[in-house]
């Protein structure tokens, strides 16, 4: 559908790629762990390599939580857009696929936040 | 000589009539669709504009004494209540977190339903409507006015409320209550009329004055509390002229129907959406508590509200769709805000902290379904870690729905261990929602929505510095120089309410209004 409007109705998306430096977003969202309120939302360069995100980033935004230092990498299923995704830790976030304003997260089998409640 | 003319004078009924419907005039060197140009557009047909009743029954002259002798009333308790240090009979100084939160919010929605209705009063042919949005563009203005006038008291005492008009603008909560009313104003007359004078002012509006108002009461707030009952007269005009819109347009032909029913499914979620905020003021930041949000939408949406929607059943009207998945959240809505909050409690301005243990139980008891289950071992994570100096402030920026521009904090209908996602690619752009709501209603007018003014892409954009910032010098501090462009003080405005400023202020006046020094 089309907005009503009383004349040519185009303006320019706020958040075009273009707009961010160099960077693109990624969303990253922890499965099962709620005391962090919402999935996290990053400026990353696309040539950023993935293991950096999971070793350099990641411990700054969730390492508050008991649960994170005992996150088995090797383990854990990631998810892009809902559906199952196997990231490689040394590519890039291009290299692997991941475009501006992609949303992927990850689970942690075994890890079920504060006393077993998702938190 | 002077003649002795009987002196004229107009019976209620001519008087209304001449000035109303009497002040129209029919043009004659003008088109009339070159005078109103935004009528037709969004599609509503309207063949009569005489059809319309007149819900409000009031002249402008009487309008002016009328108000004039209600505002001096006002004026004299919120003066009394300043003279006599009547913020330091408010329950506990937590509660003043309710008005900074209403003074930042909610009071600049007055100035905008103001500018609002003036427009869409401009914007209808009929005379009779057009005095009708008159008369509550003036009662807007006056609210505004008298909201700011009543909370300015607070601002000479507590920390926060200092500047909640550029606050208002900026901060990356307020964008929520802000969004939601510029896309009302940014809409067509009809749709503006839908939205804020139907499905806000009638069928939500008890669900945000109410818990405010009785809040204030509860609490020994008077000031807060006057104003209330005084806006309350006019509330029930308000409500008059939404429900009278509704019924006007969808008598006025059958091909309205769709248009109307489509405008009130969106701004019932939109306006449910911004009532986040009062969900969690009501079960969270009261020190004495009302009743429980869940209770609340109980009363004055599935009960009141489902009332109103059989009565609109005769003109084809149903109950919005989100009212199923409204009722799925009841049960965590304020918990979710709350920790959502407490979360970014150094980004906000004003101040956070974990219920008591008392609090819990009143929580657990409202909501036996889930706050023990779900809630009460987070919180109860979060006091012992702040008792051992670790308090949990989240410095990462989160995830935005597109369209309500609320963190992406809600949970998947019916599991409230998942988070809600929903996606659209859109001219090669992915787009994200919280709800299969806000994903409907950015689907149907997706070249609206791609201009959201999202704080946090905004922020990582370089939009939110002060001017003249430079983010690529050494040391900068990218969340300092954000709380400057916010116009929020580190240390004074945020962070917990335990050892802030205003909890050690009230409790030294109060000490002293109370006992000997």
């Amino acid at each position: 559908m089309a907005v009503a409007a009383i004349g040519k109705y185009e303006f320019e998306p706020a958040d075009a790629l273009e707009k961010f430096h160099g960077a693109q977003l990624l969303y990253i969202g922890w499965e099962d762990h709620l005391l962090f309120c919402a999935p996290f939302a990053f400026p990353f360069p696309p040539t950023m390599p993935f293991r950096a995100v999971v070793e350099e980033v990641l411990p700054g935004s969730f390492g508050y939580h008991p649960d994170f230092a005992r996150i088995d990498w090797a383990q854990a299923e990631w998810f892009k857009s809902g559906q199952p995704w196997r990231p490689d830790f040394d590519k890039s976030l291009a290299e692997n696929g991941l475009r501006h304003k992609d949303v992927i997260r990850f689970r942690t089998p075994g890890l079920r936040g504060i006393a077993g409640s998702c938190s | 000589m002077d003649m002795q003319v009987a002196k004229k004078k107009l019976g209620l009924k001519e008087k209304y009539q001449v000035m109303t419907r009497g002040l129209d005039w029919e043009p004659s060197y003008q088109k009339k669709e070159d005078i109103y140009p935004y009528a037709s557009y969004e599609g509503i047909k309207i063949h009569d504009w005489d059809k319309w009743e007149d819900p409000f029954r009031l002249t402008m002259d009487a309008y002016w004494k009328y108000q004039a002798e209600k505002e001096r009333k006002l004026y004299a308790i919120i003066d009394a209540y300043a003279q006599n240090n009547g913020h330091l009979n408010v329950t506990d100084a937590r509660y003043i977190n309710t008005v900074k939160l209403f003074l930042t919010g909610v009071s600049p929605l007055e100035y905008m339903a103001h500018r609002g209705f003036a427009h869409a009063g401009r914007a209808f042919p009929g005379a009779g409507p057009r005095v009708a949005c008159l008369m509550q563009s003036l009662d807007e203005i006056r609210h505004a006015q008298t909201q700011i006038h009543a909370l300015s008291n607070f601002n000479k005492h507590y920390n926060g409320l200092h500047d909640f008009r550029h606050m208002h603008d900026r901060v990356w909560y307020l964008s929520v209550p802000k969004s939601f009313f510029d896309d009302a104003v940014t809409a067509g007359p009809f749709e503006f009329m839908v939205a804020i004078g139907f499905s806000f002012e009638y069928v939500l509006t008890n669900l945000l004055f109410v818990p405010f108002v009785s809040g204030a009461a509860y609490n020994g707030d008077m000031g807060t509390m006057t104003f209330g009952f005084s806006a309350q007269s006019d509330e029930a005009r308000h409500m008059t002229l939404g429900l009278e819109v509704i019924k006007f347009i969808l008598e006025q032909d059958p091909d309205n129907l769709p248009i109307v029913q489509r405008w009130i499914d969106k701004w019932t979620w939109r306006g449910y959406r911004v009532l986040t905020l009062v969900a969690m003021m009501m079960d969270y930041m009261l020190p004495k508590r009302t009743m429980s949000w869940k209770e609340a939408w109980e009363v004055y949406f599935e009960e009141n509200g489902g009332a109103l929607f059989k009565d609109l059943a005769r003109y084809g009207i149903t109950m919005p769709r989100c009212a199923e998945t409204i009722a799925l959240e009841k049960d965590h809505l304020s918990h979710q805000a709350w920790g959502t909050f407490y979360n970014y409690g150094a980004a906000a301005a004003f101040h956070t902290w974990v219920p008591e243990k008392e609090e819990m139980d009143w929580l657990a008891a409202k909501y036996p379904q889930s706050f023990d289950k779900y809630y009460r071992p987070r919180l109860e994570f979060w006091r012992e870690q702040a008792a051992k100096g670790n308090r949990f402030y989240n410095k990462t920026l989160p995830m935005l729905c597109q369209t309500c521009q609320i963190p992406m904090l809600f949970t998947e209908p019916g599991d409230p261990t998942k988070i809600c996602y929903r996606e659209v690619d859109y001219q090669g752009s992915k787009y994200h929602f919280c709800s299969d709501h806000c994903k409907e209603i950015f689907e149907h007018e997706p070249e609206k929505y791609v201009q959201s003014w999202l704080p946090v892409h905004q922020i990582y954009q370089g939009s939110c510095f002060p001017e003249g910032t430079d983010p690529s010098a050494e040391g900068f501090d990218p969340l300092a120089a954000v709380l400057q462009y916010y116009h929020l003080e580190f240390g004074r405005d945020n962070l917990d309410f335990e050892g802030s400023e205003d909890q050690k202020n009230f409790d030294l006046w109060r000490g002293q209004a109370t006992k000997n020094g």
